[in-house]
């Protein structure tokens, strides 16, 4: 180990995300000596490509909102296996968080008396997002970065962590690479915060980068803690689907709120079709209802355009199979068609979205003031990840927090839009509170060599048997690409146990595959040895989506299985936890949901 | 579907050479597709940045045929494909490796600028109350997705190097957004001219042209902030007042001195045009 210089710190944050920055910004406020590590440039991390905006309860635009509803809200979006007290402290805490990005600099819409204007998104009664234009998450990751640049926090960029590092039961450090040079770097602190965000690589059709291999969450597995809700991914209901290459990218919700429509192949609404129950009050039954809701008119309902994302996929995808899609195997989104309804419409798009406008205009050689979208369901976000404790976002390990979309209990099965920004802020911050905390009163850590050199011999693998690959052997990509292909296949949006099981054994003969693979070149910024390193992460969540996909032999949420289409309130009661098994292999548990406080089941009750 | 040759520039901070790699192109393609392709086919360890494919986080800035252009936004069939199409790194940026540029100066430059200084809050609950009308010029500046296309065609940093004299295009927006900031109070006009050497540009447009949030970088924040400077500086009124204030050339001073580190690349921000 004497070839690494050992860098020490209390807190390290891996990530530089909404999550990893607002963390590191309170650990340090706290008196702490923090590193951040991040796998790309500061500014760059999925963060910035929100759209929509942020949810939190300020009442700004409609004054009948407040914590209560937001909870209440968050809890039937989830389906009621959302960790409670996450859901609680978020409804409670996100305006001071939303407040506090102004106070940094952050520039919100305006309403008309000056102060942040609020959006309509799907599952929100009232109008909640705040937001800039579609570029929210721009401004909120660019307003963290600058505010940050100027404490003594050290960020080391274009930096990846490949493994985290123990103390017997506790935390210890973490050894990352770094790009430039493919040096090792050991890092040693008594708190590590994991906020490394998603997992939708492991699928084909997604709205996620390449970083989004699941690291965190596969990090903290190897270390033995627990990961919960896995088989809850969110299938964003419109991402692109025309040309090919685009296929996938977001599009956002936004259009929705701002009055666009989804109709099949003959022109018909059809999201009116299928209303679900529990939301059958608050939903319109009307175009003309409907639209009156877009304008502002609050005795009027949402349309059903504003459901939940996974029933809104779900009804896509009924149109797709019934052959009513469009030409290219998705829907139709219109929001061109406002123009029957407001005389300056190219104007009002153009103003409310104008990134989507630029995104199609340059992508699909599309003029969303003019022609309706094509629009397709994408894997957009995990709303499992990391168990944690819902005040101080520490796992089951000692000293390892998670927050940010790594972790898990906030969303339950499935996440409101809007509804992430704000976590990143709420539990980045009492993460990085806690993480100082615990580092104050557990400064003693020591790091074990012998873990440090497994790990970096590990990750210098795939570059031994460099140029020994013949040109038909397989390499990092092609492994991907193959995960990639059948998760969307046998693990996407519509599920059953034949094609789970089936998935589980792909993934049992790449897990061998995977640590033969090999790569040319050399250790300096070589995407193909980062990719070849990438590919445990990716298969250690696939195999927990998967395994807990099949566990949970119902419908709920993001979760939907042809096998058992039918919510069973049996599976209401506990979430779905697996952890590495002694022998190594992953093992499946439930634990049981604590019951709800008389005051959080009482807001519930009234919000019904 | 087409064939097409894309002739990418290889190599490190000590040198490299363009190199022809052929692959097929489907309709929508853009430039970064073609990259992607070539490096899971051919090129496993071609070295490029990317990670929205949207046009929204800036990483993917490269020279296209010679234009300065963000690769997962350019479609390929808005280029000629009857000759080789050419992808180089940015050149005003040391080469790191393809094409991978050390751009770890700007964000050094970043951390020099007086950070955002508000008012008291307006409300009790610590809000402040702004017009959409008085942010509208603030909310274009902060579109900048820190592509840093603009630093690279500007020719004081590209051609004369002047990368510790000034501060760059991207940073006069950025200057430009705090300084009209509604809420801001700070002032950054005496560094403007001294340490963030706003007298280097000489209005030509460049950077203008080429950013692909459309910030209408000359004439809404640098042209404004040079007349502040102006103001300032050649106004013996405004000076002999601000002498009185004794609030005179505060600016070097409150720089700090050393920086807390952000590692990256500590190599010199000065790119040696040999290397190419
Ligand atoms: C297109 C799009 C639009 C969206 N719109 C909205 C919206 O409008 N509203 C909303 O609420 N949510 C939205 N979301 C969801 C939301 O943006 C994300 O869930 C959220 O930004 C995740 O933030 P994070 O801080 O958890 O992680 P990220 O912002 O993804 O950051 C992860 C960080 O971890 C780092 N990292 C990962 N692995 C490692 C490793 N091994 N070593 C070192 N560093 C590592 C990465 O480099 C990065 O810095 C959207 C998502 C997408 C994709
Ligand atoms: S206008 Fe000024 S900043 Fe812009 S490219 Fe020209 S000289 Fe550089
Ligand atoms: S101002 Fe425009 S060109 Fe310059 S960095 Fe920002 S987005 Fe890029
Ligand atoms: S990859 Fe984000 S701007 Fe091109």
């Amino acid at each position: 180990m004497t070839e690494h210089d050992i860098l020490s710190y209390d807190v390290i944050i891996v990530g530089a995300g909404g999550a990893g920055l607002r963390a590191a910004i309170e650990a340090a406020d706290k008196g702490a000596r923090v590193g951040v590590i991040c796998k790309s440039l500061l500014g760059k991390a999925h963060t910035v490509m929100a759209e929509g905006g942020m949810a939190a309860a300020l009442a700004n635009v409609d004054d009948r909102d407040s914590w209560r509803v937001h909870f209440a809200d968050t809890m039937r979006g989830g389906q009621y296996l959302n960790n409670w007290r996450m859901a609680e402290l978020h409804a409670r805490e996100a305006p001071d968080r939303a407040r506090e990005l102004e106070a940094w600099g952050a520039i919100f819409d305006r309403t008309e008396d000056g102060r942040i204007l609020q959006r309509n998104f799907g599952g929100h009664r009232y109008p909640r997002l705040a937001h800039v234009g579609d570029r929210t998450g721009l401004e909120m990751i660019r307003t963290l970065q600058d505010h940050l640049v100027h404490l003594a926090i050290d960020v080391h960029m274009e930096c990846t962590v490949l493994e985290l590092l123990k103390d017997g039961d506790r935390i210890a450090g973490a050894v990352a690479y770094e790009r430039e040079r493919g040096r090792f770097k050991v890092f040693k602190a008594p708190a590590v915060v994991l906020a490394t965000g998603g997992i939708g690589r492991a699928f084909s059709i997604t709205s996620n980068s390449w970083e989004y291999t699941g690291d965190g969450h596969s990090l903290a597995y190897e270390v033995g803690a627990a990961l919960q809700d896995m088989e809850f991914v969110q299938f964003h209901p419109t991402g692109m689907v025309w040309p090919p290459s685009v296929r996938g990218i977001l599009v956002t919700e936004g259009v929705r709120g701002d009055g666009g429509v989804l109709r099949n192949k003959d022109g018909k609404r059809f999201m009116f079709d299928d209303i679900p129950e529990n939301y059958r009050s608050q939903t319109a039954d009307s175009e003309e209802e409907a639209w009156r809701y877009i304008q502002g008119d609050k005795s009027a309902r949402r349309p059903p355009e504003l459901l939940t994302r996974d029933h809104v996929a779900r009804c896509i995808m009924r149109e797709v199979r019934a052959g009513r899609g469009s030409p290219h195997g998705g829907v139709f989104l219109d929001i061109a068609w406002v123009k029957e309804k407001i005389p300056n419409s190219k104007e009002y798009i153009r103003k409310k979205l104008p990134s989507m406008y630029h995104q199609f205009k340059q992508l699909a050689n599309i003029d969303i003031t003019e022609t309706a979208m094509e629009v397709g369901p994408t894997t957009h976000y995990v709303m499992g990840g990391i168990r944690v404790d819902g005040d101080t976002q520490m796992s089951t390990v000692p000293g390892l927090f998670a927050a940010g979309e790594c972790a898990a209990g906030l969303h339950g099965a499935n996440r409101l839009g809007g509804n992430s920004l704000s976590d990143l802020l709420v539990f980045g911050r009492r993460a990085g509170e806690y993480a100082a905390a615990y580092a104050r009163d557990n400064a003693a850590v020591n790091v074990d060599a012998a873990q440090v050199d497994l790990a970096t011999t590990n990750a210098l693998r795939p570059l031994d048997g460099a140029g020994d690959r013949g040109p038909a052997a397989e390499g990092p990509y092609q492994i991907q690409h193959e995960l990639q292909e059948f998760m969307q296949e046998l693990v996407g949006i519509v599920r059953c146990e034949d094609e789970m099981k089936s998935a589980l054994e792909r993934i049992a003969a790449l897990k061998k595959k995977a640590p033969g693979v090999t790569v040319p070149g050399n250790r300096e910024y070589n995407p193909g040895w980062h990719t070849a390193l990438d590919l445990r992460n990716l298969l250690t969540v696939s195999e927990a989506v998967a395994r807990a996909a099949l566990e949970r032999k119902e419908s709920r949420g993001g979760h939907f299985r042809e096998d058992y289409p039918d919510k069973d309130s049996g599976f209401a009661k506990f979430n779905i936890v697996l952890r590495k098994g002694g022998d190594g292999a992953m093992q499946v548990s439930r634990e049981s949901i604590p019951p709800l406080p008389a005051e959080l089941a009482q807001i519930i009750e009234e919000m019904k | 579907m087409t064939h097409a040759t894309f002739r990418i520039w290889r190599g490190d901070s000590s040198g490299g050479a363009l190199v022809d790699y052929e692959t097929d192109v489907t309709e929508g393609m853009v430039v970064l597709d073609a990259v992607h392709q070539i490096q899971a086919e051919k090129a496993n360890d071609l070295a490029v940045r990317w990670n929205c494919k949207a046009g929204k986080c800036g990483s993917c800035s490269a020279e296209v045929n010679g234009m300065p252009k963000l690769m997962c936004m350019l479609r390929i069939d808005e280029l000629d494909m009857s000759r080789p199409v050419t992808i180089e790194p940015m050149r005003a940026f040391p080469p790191l490796r393809d094409l991978v540029t050390d751009v770890s100066w700007n964000f050094r430059v970043k951390k020099r600028i007086k950070k955002f200084t508000p008012r008291p809050p307006d409300a009790p609950d610590g809000s402040w109350r702004m017009q959409q009308s008085d942010v509208d010029r603030v909310q274009e500046f902060r579109k900048c997705i820190e592509c840093f296309l603009c630093q690279d065609v500007c020719h004081v940093l590209r051609d004369h190097h002047k990368h510790d004299e000034f501060i760059g295009p991207r940073f006069l927006v950025h200057v430009a957004a705090l300084e009209m900031h509604p809420l801001d109070v700070a002032d950054r006009v005496d560094e403007l001219k001294e340490a963030h050497g706003i007298g280097y540009c000489n209005i030509t447009l460049c950077c203008t042209k080429v950013c692909p949030e459309n910030i209408t970088i000359t004439d809404n924040a640098i042209i404004p902030l040079k007349e502040r400077v102006v103001d300032r500086h050649y106004d013996p009124l405004t000076k002999l007042v601000r002498l009185f204030r004794g609030k005179r050339d505060k600016g070097r001073a409150e720089i700090p001195a050393e920086d807390p580190v952000l590692h990256g690349s500590s190599r010199s921000a000065n790119p040696s045009e040999e290397s190419r």
